[in-house]
């Protein structure tokens, strides 16, 4: 018993100091008052910042656009990764694996990487643009628009909805999928009625993860979405490194990370009531 | 042997064009020997290659995030390893908690994380430096060397650890010729995976580093918010690359499909 | 003093009992069996012999001398696992040499050691090989060497065969009945196939519930089996209800219901005769062919009775047939109730 406690020592001292102890700091910091003469005002106490937050219009225009666009990029991932999963699945050897790693393997270079070839892409003399004037049309405003964000992060967030739906497919027996062909199903029926029933956990742990992410994104929305088009992210870069409040950005960062807990966690008791009996997972 | 009809198949190229395409025109974009953001139309050239390696500043930051991936998978894995062995071995009360905790950071946004240690970091005095930069980098990264460290141990035959014991191992003994072994690839993968996400990451990076330590991602962010001009695509293309070198050699370890899809 | 006595053993998880007061004397070179069902304390019983689970209560006394809570290191006892547990990095010769290294045998010596045991289990040509690349029945034969070069004074084996098909597996049991005469090492085998028990064993210990309910020579066990539960454990047996006579011999209950005795009746034990002859009449229900033997599904004024009758090239009876049913009285063998429920 005490072994346990020895060998897990070095990771509790860390995690104390560096996870628990920054983040209480900031949730104090978000009471603290600030002025802009003499900065943060340790010994004062406010509940100014979480009133801002809920009251100011610019900061509500705010989360909406990072609530509306992070759900529409969940969505999208959701039409576009299950379908691909399925496809994957359904490959042969050696193509399967040869495509699940293409898929996946934006995963491990730079989002900044990412988002720059995206900006290469929609440009204002980008490919895309260059193809609709190669066809005759009139080049789109394309780059620091919700588009742009959107897309980009279809493309960041795709791998992370693929990987749980892969993963649930793997577990899926294939000859329940023939035993239904057998009694009479039709192919979109077994799909339908066998396939997806049996994928949803990791179609709801896919969105969980991609909303999550999707709605706490920085650098897509910093280098896609310009000066004019921010995100709850970008906005907590501004506070703290631009108008240097940071009781206001400690207070947005706190409401981000709570809002992100709690979806989380009432998700995870939603998809667990529904589907921890019928599946076992 | 494909059952896709040509429906799906069709869907599937739009997919991987999709995934593909900005990748690739980042890579064709660095071969320009024009001095704007274009395809290569007249022929290729390396100046913009050759451009990155007269940058002192991106120099350094390579540099920089080199040295702190190094650092900081390392010292993730020398945390992480005892911890997977405690919370897979021992049962002790708190065992959840404890692996709930080291797991967190993969559902904490980075920003937050950012923000949280830079003030931590402020109060201290110390933001900015590299020993603190790479410490936060092991907080966020050693969830990743845990998770394949704890499904090693747990999938490894406990009867065998017995069976070195019977025979007379010790518990230092034990660990280096019978534990370790049989969980090395799951710390090698686990090592890389924390390699390559330190590497990335920006978001947090931002917030505590200063010049003198900013890592690659962070500079790139940063000159891709002042310019544009190819030397950009150069350098992601030099990352992609990178990447692609670092991937085969984790798929050579530990099998690139059991890292990311977590197949054993 | 025997060679390996337990004293009383006993292992507690929490309220439940897994091992209860259990008292075993095993002689030196014998070879022992422990058979129970799944869950009836033999691992665990095994387990705490080897040193791997804490004991509560009572002792553990080898050679005289009590390791009860020696570390498993220092017991150098030699265990075979059931999953085999041999070390995937490691060659045969790294497996087998690994106990031997850890004694720190000079290199010469181990070398010799090692070429002898892979030669006892006839290895000596797969030396080289990893795990991975042997068959089942080969690793199982790596385990064995490498528990036996260390020349333990007592070798432990657990569910050594549960992970081998069936024709291995009787192979294997031959195979390590031989390996253990050669040696003439001490062991106890935990397993819970009752035929691989009565095969190998000098003397069979059945467990029921964490408790010992007999302990015997293999066909003593089969014959005078104790309870009703060893009875229908080990081999096939009919029950019958039965009462004692005037004389105090046991007779078959005739008249239905229960009598004061519950007698088994072994299926081979039961001869098939004319119709209108034997003791009892009956009507086959039902056949079934296994090669050597027959065996009939009889419906009889005693209830279903199950008879084997070996395959003497005879034709075989045909469903419906009427027949009579014949046996020694002396073959009947009194049971006495469980003392535990399973």
């Amino acid at each position: 018993m005490s072994r346990g406690y020895l060998l897990s020592l070095p990771a509790l001292v860390l995690f104390a100091g560096l996870l628990i102890l920054p983040l209480g700091l900031t949730l104090v910091l978000s009471f603290n008052v600030f002025d802009y003469q003499v900065g943060v005002k340790a010994d004062e106490w406010t509940l100014a910042h979480y009133l801002a937050l809920f009251s100011d219009a610019y900061f509500y225009e705010i989360f909406w656009r990072t609530f509306w666009i992070s759900a529409l990029v969940t969505l999208l991932c959701v039409v576009i990764g299950v379908p691909q999963a399925y496809i994957l699945s359904r490959m042969g050897t050696p193509w399967r694996s040869i495509f699940l790693i293409l898929i996946l393997t934006p995963l491990l270079i730079s989002v900044v990487v990412r988002a720059f070839g995206w900006s290469l892409l929609l440009g204002a003399d980008g490919l895309v643009n260059q193809v609709i004037q190669a066809l005759g049309g009139r080049p789109l405003k394309l780059l620091y628009t919700p588009f742009a964000v959107i897309i980009a992060l279809v493309h960041v967030m795709l791998p992370f909805m693929i990987i749980p739906v892969w993963t649930s497919l793997q577990k899926l027996d294939p000859s329940a999928e023939q035993a239904a062909l057998s009694l009479g199903a039709s192919q979109t029926t077994v799909m339908r009625k066998i396939v997806l029933p049996q994928v949803m956990p990791g179609v709801l742990s896919g969105t969980l993860i991609v909303f999550g992410l999707a709605a706490s994104s920085f650098a897509i929305p910093g280098l896609l979405g310009g000066r004019r088009l921010k995100m709850v992210a970008t906005v907590v870069y501004d506070q703290y490194l631009s108008e240097l409040n940071w009781p206001m950005g400690a207070t947005i960062a706190v409401v981000l990370l709570l809002v992100n807990l709690l979806i989380m966690l009432s998700w995870n008791r939603m998809v667990e009531g529904r589907y921890k009996k019928s599946l076992g997972v | 042997m494909s059952r896709n009809g040509p429906l799906a198949l069709g869907f599937h190229t739009v997919v991987v064009v999709f995934m593909m395409a900005p990748l690739v025109v980042v890579c064709l974009v660095a071969f320009t020997p024009e001095n704007t953001l274009s395809l290569p139309t007249s022929g290729f050239s390396l100046r913009w290659f050759r451009a990155v390696f007269e940058r002192a500043d991106f120099i350094q930051a390579f540099y920089n995030s080199l040295i702190l991936a190094f650092t900081a998978a390392s010292l993730a894995t020398l945390i992480a390893v005892p911890a997977a062995l405690a919370i897979s071995r021992y049962a002790f009360p708190g065992r959840n908690f404890f692996s709930a905790l080291f797991l967190s950071p993969i559902i904490i946004p980075h920003l937050v994380l950012g923000v949280a240690m830079l003030r931590l970091f402020a109060l201290m005095g110390v933001n900015g430096s590299f020993t603190w930069l790479m410490l936060a980098h092991v907080v966020i990264i050693t969830p990743y060397v845990l998770r394949l460290v704890l499904a090693a141990a747990i999938g490894i035959d406990r009867s065998a650890e017995q069976a070195a014991e019977s025979l007379g191992a010790g518990r230092f003994t034990l660990f280096r010729l019978v534990t370790l072994p049989m969980i090395l690839p799951g710390v090698a993968g686990g090592w890389l995976l924390a390699f390559i996400n330190s590497f990335d990451e920006v978001t947090l990076s931002i917030f505590v580093s200063s010049p003198a330590t900013q890592t690659l991602p962070v500079r790139m962010y940063v000159y891709a918010t002042e310019s544009i001009d190819p030397m950009m695509a150069a350098v992601s293309a030099l990352v992609i690359a990178l990447t692609a070198a670092t991937m085969i050699v984790l798929d050579r370890v530990y099998g690139l499909d059991r890292v990311l899809v977590g197949k054993h | 003093m025997a060679f390996l006595q337990l004293n009383a053993l006993s292992k507690r998880y929490g309220a439940v009992d897994a091992v209860v007061a259990t008292d075993l004397a095993v002689e030196k070179g014998e070879f022992v069996s422990l058979l129970g069902p799944s869950g009836c304390g033999k691992t665990t019983t095994l387990q705490m012999i080897a040193g791997f689970v804490d004991v509560s209560g009572g002792q553990i006394l080898l050679d005289g001398r009590d390791i009860t809570h020696a570390k498993p290191a220092s017991r150098g006892l030699g265990v075979v696992f059931q999953s085999y547990a041999l070390f995937p990095h490691m060659s045969v010769r790294d497996n087998v040499a690994f106990g031997l290294k850890m004694r720190k045998v000079p290199a010469v010596e181990i070398a010799s050691k090692v070429k002898q045991v892979l030669e006892l289990v006839r290895l000596a040509p797969h030396a080289e090989r990893y795990p991975r690349e042997l068959s089942g029945g080969q690793r199982q034969r790596v385990a064995l060497a490498r528990a036996l070069v260390i020349e333990p004074p007592v070798l432990l084996l657990d569910e050594p065969l549960s992970n081998l098909d069936a024709n291995l597996r009787e192979e294997m049991q031959f195979e390590i009945r031989r390996i253990q005469c050669t040696v003439g090492i001490t062991t106890l085998m935990v397993t819970h196939d009752q035929a691989e028990a009565l095969s190998i064993s000098d003397r069979v210990v059945v467990m029921q519930a964490g408790r010992v309910t007999q302990i015997d020579v293999p066909y003593k066990l089969y014959e005078h089996p104790r309870t009703r539960f060893i009875s229908d454990f080990v081999g096939k047996a009919n029950m019958l209800a039965g009462d004692y006579d005037a004389l105090g011999t046991p007779q078959v209950r005739h008249e239905g219901g229960d009598g004061e005795l519950t007698l088994s009746l072994r299926p081979e034990k039961i001869q098939l005769v004319d119709a209108g002859t034997g003791r009892v009449q009956g009507k086959v229900l039902d056949r079934y062919f296994f090669g050597s033997q027959w065996l009939y599904r009889i419906h009889t004024s005693l209830g279903e009775i199950t008879v084997v009758r070996s395959n003497d090239g005879s034709p075989p009876l045909g469903r419906g047939t009427a027949v009579g049913l014949q046996w020694h009285a002396d073959l009947l063998r009194v049971l006495a109730a469980d003392e535990v429920h399973p």
